[in-house]
């Protein structure tokens, strides 16, 4: 975990490596924003969301649009604002690397 | 302080630009993304090498933070305007600490980077050079921030307000979820203490929501207008951005920040916590 992590609240780098991650023990949520051509979306806002709804945590996606989050099991909504629209997916979420794909149109 | 004198809206800022005696400032905790652009001739603010004292947890003293002013270029009757990226959270940080020391005129940028961004507005690369100033700041106004001993006395007589998401107010998560968990505090709240989170107040594009959306949804979770109040988060800065909706677009008069938050009194020794979605007893 980078120093960076440990003492701030800003996201850090999103197409970082996941060193530092226990996937036995943390629950990690990450993907890729994409347009509806496939094309990734940098730049966009991901915002994770609870399973009623209330707002976890928000991100910008990576140039290669890559997002990450660090939740606990359950079920979440990972959503995207971007100038090329928004997108919204569901995430039933278990301990580990959950992979999502997110498209915003 | 009222919401006419403490947010600009973008459209107002893109009108103000180039008016003298007005300083845009863009803070972040990570300053790369002013590195890729910013809005024309604002400077930075880095929250973590700049406004922190490098050593002890604490901020920068009174000459401290003079010295920073003069090097950046801004003087005692600028119009300083803030913005910054993750929701206003380090902007609205910023403004407290400007507050804080004495500031007359700050502002912040509604909804921040974000709406900016999204609204394709001009970005640029170009870091204006700004002559060196003599500024002056006055002692801090303590009025605005709570330290530990008073927020331990105000568990069951004064508003406590946590702003932190209701999964780190419950003790299920230690830190925002796109942060790594590992922390050594314990998890939960400060018994008494209301869950409101910060994003409560904001609309999904970064902007506040209304005064009379705002006066409702603090007065539904139950938050006491003839007590003090006393905001916090994990480290400050989230439980400024509620600051500033209670103190500065609300009017309530008596909030302070607790600027600690839970990663201070969650290491405390002795103190109560409480864990679970309930506000809790005082112990």
């Amino acid at each position: 975990m980078s120093a960076a992590a440990a003492s701030g609240c800003g996201a850090p780098d999103q197409s970082a490596p996941l060193t530092g991650v226990d996937p036995t023990r943390e629950t990690v949520i990450t993907g890729v924003v994409r347009n509806s051509t496939g094309t990734a979306v940098g730049g966009a806002y991901v915002r994770l969301l609870d399973a009623t709804g209330e707002f976890a945590a928000e991100v910008v996606s990576s140039p290669e649009g890559a997002f990450r989050f660090y939740a606990a099991p359950g079920t979440w909504q990972v959503r995207a604002l971007s100038r090329q629209g928004t997108g919204q997916v569901e995430v039933p979420a278990t301990v580990g690397i959950n992979q999502v794909a997110l498209t915003v149109a | 302080m009222s919401r006419d004198t403490a947010l600009v809206t973008v459209e107002w800022a893109e009108k103000n630009l180039n008016t003298p005696g007005v300083v845009f400032v863009e803070v972040d905790e990570d300053t790369s993304a002013y590195d890729t652009g910013h809005i024309p001739g604002a400077i930075k603010l880095d929250w973590r090498t700049e406004l922190q004292d490098p050593v002890r947890r604490d901020f920068l003293n009174r000459e401290q933070f003079e010295e920073l002013m003069s090097a950046k270029g801004i003087s005692n009757d600028d119009t300083v305007v803030l913005y910054g990226g993750n929701n206003n959270w380090f902007a609205a940080y910023a403004y407290w600490y400007f507050k804080l020391y004495g500031h007359e005129s700050v502002k912040l940028l509604d909804g921040g980077r974000k709406k900016w961004e999204l609204d394709n507005r001009v970005l640029v690369t170009e870091v204006p050079q700004r002559p060196r100033t003599t500024y002056r700041a006055k002692e801090q106004d303590l009025s605005l921030r709570a330290f530990r001993d008073e927020v331990v006395a105000a568990i069951g007589t004064q508003n406590l307000v946590d702003v932190r998401s209701p999964d780190e107010y419950a003790g299920r998560l230690l830190a925002p979820a796109h942060l790594p968990q590992e922390q050594a505090q314990r998890g939960g709240h400060i018994p008494t203490a209301i869950n409101v989170p910060w994003s409560k107040a904001a609309n999904e594009d970064g902007t506040f929501k209304s005064n009379e959306e705002l006066r409702a949804l603090y007065e539904a979770a139950g938050l006491d207008g003839s007590k003090p109040i006393i905001a916090y988060c994990r480290i400050g800065e989230r439980s400024s951005h509620t600051w500033f909706a209670l103190h500065e677009l609300l009017g309530y008069q008596n909030v302070k920040n607790y600027d600690g938050s839970w990663t201070e009194y969650g290491s405390l020794v002795g103190v109560p916590v409480a864990t679970g979605d309930e506000p809790g007893e005082p112990a």
